[in-house]
């Protein structure tokens, strides 16, 4: 009898979990190692992909700087991107924290809201604004005597920051949002009635204890843009091109499948070990605040 | 002398008044405690004082000068939250030396100061820890040590005790009691748990909705409960209807057939209210039957049937024989040990 209902215990769980890991490793699994495997395939315009097992693609990257100043401008993106939400999502999630009941939920709903709207309908929207003469922004401004150029916003890394870190800034609030929910609520009070005045407050009791919501929401907004297509598509388009808009070029464009998944696979494996260390120091770091 | 006054202080949200017309004069070095229920008022007062919120109305003065026009990070006060409120961030050392450094103490003075406050509170030895790796009696500590460090006026303490275990409750509260009379800040304790109200405090002060029902000693409350109310509140107590006989001479209070005297103020209808341990059995007195007797130790408690309704009697455990469950009894007490009031609406 126990022994039935002791293998049933152990079987069970794997039933449970089985449609779940199943989906797991079909969607994601065998698709990954397939993309890895594509990158040491061979490729020419009049073959197409030959199933062999070369290093071609992946020293042609390690050695075409083409390929590292453009892996350096996605990273520099998402970094510049990452420290513009820190730098405007903290603050916002403080303040909107610090509001009362009602103003409060209006304003997280207005932070949210665009998470409702496509990615490329808010992108779009800001080509609409700045793009070139055509620009609403920029023939306003330049029909009011303010500039005499178009702003450049379109093919400029600045507008891809600006835009992505339009796109990522609920990510960042967020995250910073649910480590001020940590807080104690008294624990202004307690720093004022210390005799700390509003600065010394923010800087030495509320910063140190939100740092660890501010990290993690950036390890998530950097990872999302480094690897994010829609935005720099649009801004970027072909003159500008980061690791995820390659890829995609060599995959529907130029057709060569291996150097794409090349392209591709080092873009994950760099993501992932960035963001797995970054993950470790700050726990490591934050161990006190956490536990 | 008063040294903190509060003068008239009420405090209304929107509509609601939840503190209404609260005065009361605190003499240097005294400890005092505001006891009710939950919802009566009392961290809103204890807000006031420590200006976390602005009063309605009314005053708050300090030394006779008014502590309402002083930013709260100017008053000086030292307080203790609930919920501790230490900085997760920084060790117990740099908790406690956070006050200092706003007051830019030195920093040799300011370290000396911060083991002297630590070894206080019997915390020597664990500068270095963060609040997360300590236990709620140790937090509890640092708190106490991080509010007292910058020699506060006053001490504020929201329920610092409350979310102790009961062991640990007792045992701090001592050391509490102890460390306030060796330094001797004036201190205002928010609690409500009465027990605690009556080993700690000088005098305290009984809050029920927002309104002040009576300041007294620990023992003038429990003895001399100025309403209803306060009887309740503080300890167990027995609540007999009864009348005063004017009819006979001299009148009489008549509570079933227990009978006694009259006091000459009262006449008609009146609730006569009698601590359980303040009851023996007699001869004569009100009848009643014993329907559950339990053993505690140093004393028995009887739960009784009276002709007055149910009533509740403890008798110390000196080895004379009680009374078993189903005994027919009389219940009887000294004049002097009962409190009479008008009986409203009888
Ligand atoms: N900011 C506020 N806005 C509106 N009402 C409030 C506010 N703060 C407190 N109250 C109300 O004031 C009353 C008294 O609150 P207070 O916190 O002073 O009670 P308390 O005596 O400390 O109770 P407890 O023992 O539960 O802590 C309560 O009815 C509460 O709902
Ligand atoms: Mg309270």
């Amino acid at each position: 009898m126990s022994a039935v209902a002791e293998e049933r215990n152990t079987r069970a769980p794997w039933a449970l979990t089985g449609p779940a890991l199943m989906l797991f490793v079909g969607v994601l699994l065998v698709p990954l190692a397939m993309t890895v495997m594509l990158s040491f395939h061979d490729w020419g315009q009049y073959k197409g992909i030959e199933p062999v097992f070369i290093l071609k693609n992946w020293k042609e990257i390690a050695t075409d700087p083409y390929y590292a100043e453009m892996f350096w401008r996605t990273f520099r993106i998402a970094i510049l991107t990452t420290l513009l939400t820190a730098l405007l999502g903290a603050p916002e999630a403080y303040i909107l924290n610090r509001m009362s009941g009602r103003w409060k939920s209006f304003f997280l709903l207005v932070i949210l809201g665009p998470l409702l709207i496509s990615v490329v309908a808010r992108t779009l929207g800001w080509a609409l604004l700045f793009g070139g003469n055509n620009g609403l922004v920029n023939k306003l401004l330049m029909s009011a005597g303010a500039i005499r150029f178009p702003i450049p916003f379109m093919f400029t890394e600045t507008g891809m920051v600006v835009a992505l870190a339009h796109v990522m800034m609920p990510f960042m609030v967020l995250s910073v949002w649910a480590a001020l929910q940590r807080l104690d609520p008294q624990i202004e009070n307690a720093a004022m009635s210390l005799g700390a005045g509003p600065l010394t407050i923010i800087r030495r009791i509320i910063m140190p204890q939100i740092m660890p919501g501010v990290l993690s929401g950036a390890i998530i907004v950097f990872s999302l843009s480094a690897s994010a297509f829609a935005t720099p598509a649009i801004i970027g388009g072909r003159r500008l091109k980061v690791a995820a808009t390659l890829a995609y070029d060599e995959f529907l464009n130029t057709l060569n499948w291996p150097l794409g998944a090349a392209v591709a696979t080092l873009l994950l494996v760099a993501l992932v070990l960035i963001v797995v260390g970054s993950n470790a120091l700050i726990e490591r770091r934050y161990a006190e605040v956490f536990r | 002398m008063a040294y903190l006054e509060l003068d008239r202080v009420a405090k209304q949200f929107g509509a609601q008044t939840v503190v209404d017309d609260f005065s009361l004069s605190v003499g240097k070095g005294e400890f005092i405690s505001f006891l009710g229920p939950s919802g009566c008022g009392k961290t809103t007062t204890l807000q006031m004082i420590a200006g976390f919120l602005d009063p309605t109305r009314g005053a708050i003065r300090l030394e006779g000068k008014d502590l309402t026009a002083i930013h709260p990070a100017k008053r000086g006060l030292g307080i203790v939250f609930q919920s501790y409120a230490l900085f997760p961030h920084m060790t117990a050392a740099e908790n406690v030396a956070f006050g200092l450094e706003m007051r830019n103490v030195p920093r040799a003075d300011r370290a000396e100061r911060v083991r002297a406050a630590l070894a206080m509170v019997g915390l020597a030895g664990y500068e270095d820890r963060h609040p997360r790796r300590m236990s709620g009696g140790q937090q509890q500590r640092v708190a106490l040590a991080r509010a007292l460090v910058i020699k506060p006026s006053v001490l504020l303490l929201d329920e610092p005790l409350s979310n102790l275990d009961a062991k640990l409750r007792e045992e701090m509260q001592i050391e509490l009691r102890q460390i306030q009379r060796t330094i001797g800040t004036t201190t205002i304790l928010v609690t409500h748990d009465q027990n605690e109200a009556m080993s700690l405090s000088d005098r305290i002060v009984v809050m029920s909705q927002g309104k002040i029902e009576q300041i007294g000693t620990p023992q003038e409350t429990y003895e001399k409960p100025a309403s209803a109310f306060v009887s309740q509140f503080l300890g167990k107590t027995n609540d007999f209807a009864g009348t005063i006989d004017r009819t006979v001479s001299p009148t009489q209070l008549v509570a079933g057939s227990w009978r006694a005297p009259a006091p000459a103020a009262l006449g008609g209808p009146v609730t006569v209210s009698v601590r359980p341990e303040r009851i023996g059995f007699g001869d004569t007195g009100l009848s009643a039957k014993i329907i559950t007797r339990i053993f505690q130790g140093n004393h028995w408690l009887f739960q009784c049937d009276s002709e007055c309704g149910p009533a509740i009697v403890i008798r110390q455990n000196d080895g004379t024989v009680q009374p078993a469950e189903g005994d027919a009894v009389r219940l009887t007490w000294r004049p002097e040990d009962m409190s009479v009031r008008a009986r409203a609406g009888a």
